[in-house]
């Protein structure tokens, strides 16, 4: 005798969950999270290196953690900023998730951190469905990749409060059709705002950081409209409201 | 491929619900701006159900259609996939009605084995759930 049960249960619910305690722990330590994205090769982590060195010119108190499938590359590289750095090895897994962010945390995250920056996993596929905890969710690409990246990486794109390019300096030489990404930016993502970057020069560095801090000190983020079906018409689950397994005909 | 990751967390889900029972099917409601392939969905649940209770169990997939409305002009429809969500006549962003759904919505089990000393069937040899 078979039995159905109808049911109302977010895949990633656990994951939601997660989050959820995640944001309350990051609360708690007075730290904001923000969760950068992008594709291998994008100039994250020279982006990264020198955001972290300027929030600590400017005497904030910022660390990051930085998720690699295996490599400790990035880490060593980041920590030449002197901010404390944390390495995430995924092993093999391609995107972070809150539970494993946290257990990573809890044991390391030094008091009175400000600023947490999150490297996730180089892709823009699997890290764009999990929420970790991030008070803020930021989109690299570099003018190298090319303007149909938005439309290529929807969900990643449309998901972003803010979006960065890297290598700003190398658009003019590899013939970087401005108009054309953010017309396809607007498309998935209306009204996101745009940080125009150059590790190497350090132009738009300082505007970025400044909305970041923004952010942190209360201002809210951008609400993406892909995001907000997700809040608004799909109720958000909170721990334990999954539909009891009731026997149904 | 992060199918196997949303495969996964199916299983997980629906373990506990199953209790001793097995279940026969799944069936998820996927939006089509949520970025999973049902195709490789499919596959990876086949994978991740191996050695539980969702073993064997056929993967129900409804797909849900991205719509949106522009609350300028009053117009609604499919955002299409890569989505269109500004409206170009009122310049100003769509509002989304549908097409990010990840969700489990039915779940058909059948009685289990259950302790009754049977002859060892070829589909209960033990196994330990091998999970990353
Ligand atoms: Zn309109």
């Amino acid at each position: 005798m078979c039995r159905s049960v109808d049911l109302h249960r977010a895949v990633l619910a656990r994951n939601d969950e997660n989050a959820t305690a995640l944001r309350r722990y990051l609360d708690r330590h007075g730290t904001i999270a923000v969760n950068l994205m992008s594709s291998p090769g994008s100039g994250k982590t020279e982006l990264l290196e020198l955001l972290l060195t300027r929030a600590r010119a400017r005497g904030t108190p910022v660390a990051a953690v930085t998720a690699d499938l295996a490599t400790e590359n990035d880490a060593r590289r980041l920590a030449r900023s002197r901010a404390p750095v944390r390495q995430i090895l995924t092993d093999g897994l391609c995107h972070l998730e809150a539970g494993m962010l946290q257990a990573r945390l809890e044991p390391w995250l030094p008091e009175g951190t400000r600023l947490l920056f999150v490297e996730n996993v180089g892709n823009l596929v699997c890290p764009a469905s999990y929420d970790l905890g991030e008070t803020l969710r930021i989109v690299l690409v570099s003018v190298t990749e090319g303007e149909d990246k938005p439309l290529k990486y929807p969900a990643a794109f449309g998901l972003a409060q803010a979006v960065v390019v890297t290598k700003s300096d190398l658009g003019d030489a590899v013939g970087f059709d401005r108009a054309g990404f953010l017309a396809g930016l607007r498309q998935v993502n209306p009204h996101v705002p745009v940080f125009e970057t150059s590790a190497r020069t350090g132009a738009g560095v300082d505007g970025l950081l400044a909305h970041v801090m923004a952010c942190a000190d209360g201002r809210a983020p951008h609400t993406p409209v892909l995001a907000r079906q997700h809040e608004g018409l799909l109720h958000r689950h909170a721990p334990g409201t999954a539909t009891a397994p009731g026997a149904a005909p | 491929m992060h199918e196997l990751s949303i495969a996964t967390a199916v299983v997980d889900e629906v373990r506990p619900l199953a209790g001793a029972d097995v279940v026969r099917s799944v069936t998820l409601r996927i939006g089509e701006l949520a970025a999973v392939v049902p195709e490789a969905l499919e596959f990876a649940f086949a994978v991740a159900a191996e050695g539980t209770a969702l073993a064997g169990a056929e993967l129900r997939i409804d797909t849900v259609e991205g719509r949106a409305r522009c609350d300028g002009c009053g117009r609604e429809g499919p955002t299409g996939m890569p989505p269109v969500l500004w409206c170009e006549a009122c310049a100003r962003p769509l509002v989304l009605l549908s097409g990010r759904e990840l969700e489990i919505v039915r779940l058909v089990t059948a009685p289990g084995p259950g302790p009754v000393p049977a002859a060892p069937a070829a589909s209960d040899k033990e196994r330990s759930p091998t999970r990353r």
